[in-house]
């Protein structure tokens, strides 16, 4: 078993609360790869299971929405908001120099396993620009110099 | 810099930046939670939705329905339980008003729910909240548990019998779940794609139930218009649109944030007078006025009030407010490559027009910003465009039309000049 006992004590609670047990499917997805750090097949199988679903409906769930991951991840994520408000402020600018900064391209993962870089879009903080979410929590009217000193404080 | 509260304030944001708001007993002290208990013990379901209709209310999630009359289409005489869903994934670029609505006025937002409930009916409100607002989900969380404690929700809601429970659902990062019926599908756990309409929600809404679904700042007027009444709304913005509403405005201005101003407040006193107009001397070139599915207007037509009724005249509409400001430096065509790849990514891919439509657009917006597109091009992306409004399952490939038409009414002559010149013209344009 991937996913521990403690975590499917949490998903039975969100099953609880909603009137079918699939409507707590995507809560389930956010608790478990708070613990995992991805979904993986084994993990969408013992969902499945939990769900009584077909692991290929789990998988499909995972593959839709961005925040859910099919394969491992850094262990830190920072995503840097390009849409069109953020790109107006130097938001894609910003982004090219911290792919050059920690020499990889946004998708990918730097090569000791540490941050995950990529792009998203908007992300309700366009006044803030330019902006970026690193493990969950908004950093907003950033510089070069404001977004180094965040990504290099992470271990 | 952007400061976090409302720079101008009215009655929505009045008390927003007071750091006691967000509790429940600074909200009360502040009159909070008496709209709801006049509406539970004194009004009929029936008079409070004669009320938001008299008030001329219509939804901020950007369709601008009538939010009285949404209400009285759910079925009245029906065994089966009834729901609302509080959208609050807030995904449309260019708009922030509901994230400050829910960090800085949680309880607002639920006494709206609790009348909304009480005049439709509905023994439960989903609020789904797209999964990267973790922050304002929090604060709505604890406000959710405060008004339970507090007897305000729960089995005996403010002891008039009424039963209300309030559930907050995270989201997962997928633009489309804003669409009503996406989010439905989205809320039973599936993929978030829209579906065939009728039925429409009110007949078979979540988990099959009826269900109505407004957005987050919909629900945030209804206490002011129960406890004030439809005329003192009516007192703020146009006779057609009325009451006020929060315009995000961002790009190019001296101070991008929040300002809450009547509808109808003219487009170039928000950019230029509240805003402080585009920084360091430099000249405004166009601004989309609703978020970044609604067409641009160029630099000569902001002269217009921010209202549906003004708006559609310049063949636009004010969407979401949120106000995006392009300055003189600006690439119209690499605006389009922007447009282009987001509507991209984020169509769900069932109906051919809009997955294919989509990515046309892309590519040709590539090309033409490369230096390689033609002067078919253009009239190839308008029709495209053409055919991907009207003929989808959802709104989505519209709100990807409509821009790409507006910039080709407005700066088609950036567009040729980039096809005639083999390349950007705009050096100092904002990077791709
Ligand atoms: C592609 C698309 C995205 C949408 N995104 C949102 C959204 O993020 N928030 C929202 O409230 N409404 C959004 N809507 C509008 C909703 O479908 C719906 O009309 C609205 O939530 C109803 O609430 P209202 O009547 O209070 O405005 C979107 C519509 C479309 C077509
Ligand atoms: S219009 Fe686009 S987003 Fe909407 S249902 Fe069709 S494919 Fe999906
Ligand atoms: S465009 Fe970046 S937060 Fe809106």
């Amino acid at each position: 078993m991937v996913i521990s006992a403690e975590t499917r004590a949490k998903i039975e609670t969100e099953i609880a609360k909603v009137p079918q047990k699939r409507g707590a499917l995507l809560a389930a997805l956010h608790l478990v790869q708070a613990e995992l750090g991805h979904v993986s097949l084994e993990t969408a199988r013992e969902l499945a299971e939990l769900f009584e679903l077909k692991p290929v409906d789990v998988q499909e769930v995972v593959t839709f929405y961005n925040m859910f991951y099919d394969r491992p991840q850094g262990r830190h994520h920072a995503y840097v908001c390009t849409n069109l408000p953020c790109s107006l402020r130097g938001a894609r600018t910003l982004l090219k120099q911290l792919e050059a900064h920690l020499g990889v391209e946004a998708g990918e993962t730097t090569a000791d396993g540490r941050i995950t870089l990529g792009h998203e879009e908007c992300l309700g903080a366009c006044a803030y620009a330019p902006m970026m979410r690193v493990d969950g929590v908004y950093h907003e009217d950033l510089d070069l110099a404001k977004a180094k000193q965040i990504l290099d404080g992470l271990k | 810099m952007g400061l976090k509260v409302p720079y101008v304030t009215s009655y929505l944001s009045e008390h927003f930046a007071d750091d006691e708001f967000g509790a429940l007993q600074g909200y009360e002290r502040r009159g909070g939670y008496q709209a709801a208990k006049k509406a539970l013990r004194e009004m009929t379901p029936e008079q409070v939705i004669e009320l938001v209709k008299t008030s001329g209310l219509q939804g901020r999630g950007g369709a601008g329905f009538p939010t009285g009359m949404k209400w009285s289409f759910m079925p009245k005489d029906t065994p089966k339980p009834k729901y609302l869903v509080c959208n609050a994934d807030e995904s449309e670029p260019g708009s922030f008003k509901d994230r400050i609505l829910l960090e800085r006025g949680p309880h607002q937002l639920l006494e709206g729910i609790l009348i909304g409930a009480w005049a439709t009916g509905a023994s439960r409100t989903f609020v789904y909240v797209r999964g990267e607002y973790a922050q304002p989900a929090a604060e709505l969380q604890r406000a959710v548990d405060e008004a339970y404690a507090k007897g305000y929700l729960g089995r005996n809601v403010m002891r008039s019998g009424f039963q209300h429970d309030v559930l907050v659902v995270r989201g997962a990062g997928a633009y489309i779940c804003g669409e009503e019926t996406g989010l439905l599908e989205s809320l039973e756990g599936k993929k978030g794609q829209p579906r065939k309409k009728p039925p429409f929600p009110a007949e078979y809404g979540a988990f099959g139930m009826p269900t109505t679904v407004n957005n987050v700042e919909t629900f945030c007027h209804v206490p002011h218009i129960v406890s004030k009444g439809a005329d003192w709304f009516r007192s703020f913005g146009t006779e057609k649109s009325p009451g006020s509403t929060i315009f995000g405005v961002s790009g190019h201005v001296v101070r991008p944030g929040l300002y809450e101003l009547p509808l109808g407040t003219r487009l170039d006193e928000i950019v230029f007078e509240h805003a402080g107009g585009v920084p360091d001397g430099r000249k405004i070139k166009g601004v989309i006025p609703g978020g970044m599915s609604m067409p641009i207007l160029p630099a000569g037509q902001l002269d217009v009030p921010m209202a549906n009724e003004f708006l559609r005249e310049r063949k636009t509409m004010l969407g979401t407010g949120g106000v995006m400001v392009m300055d003189e430096t600006t690439c119209m065509v690499r605006v389009g490559c922007v447009i282009g790849w987001f509507f991209r990514d984020e169509s769900c891919g069932q109906c051919t027009q809009c997955r294919e439509g989509t990515g046309w657009i892309h590519k040709i917006m590539q090309r033409i910003e490369r230096g390689a597109g033609t002067r078919e091009d253009l009239d190839l992306l308008l029709d495209i465009a053409s055919k991907m409004e009207g003929q989808t399952i959802c709104a989505f490939a519209d709100a990807a039309a409509w821009p790409v038409q507006g910039l080709l009414r407005h700066f088609r002559e950036d567009f040729e000049t980039h096809v005639r010149e083999r390349k950007c013209p705009f050096p100092a344009s904002f990077e791709l």
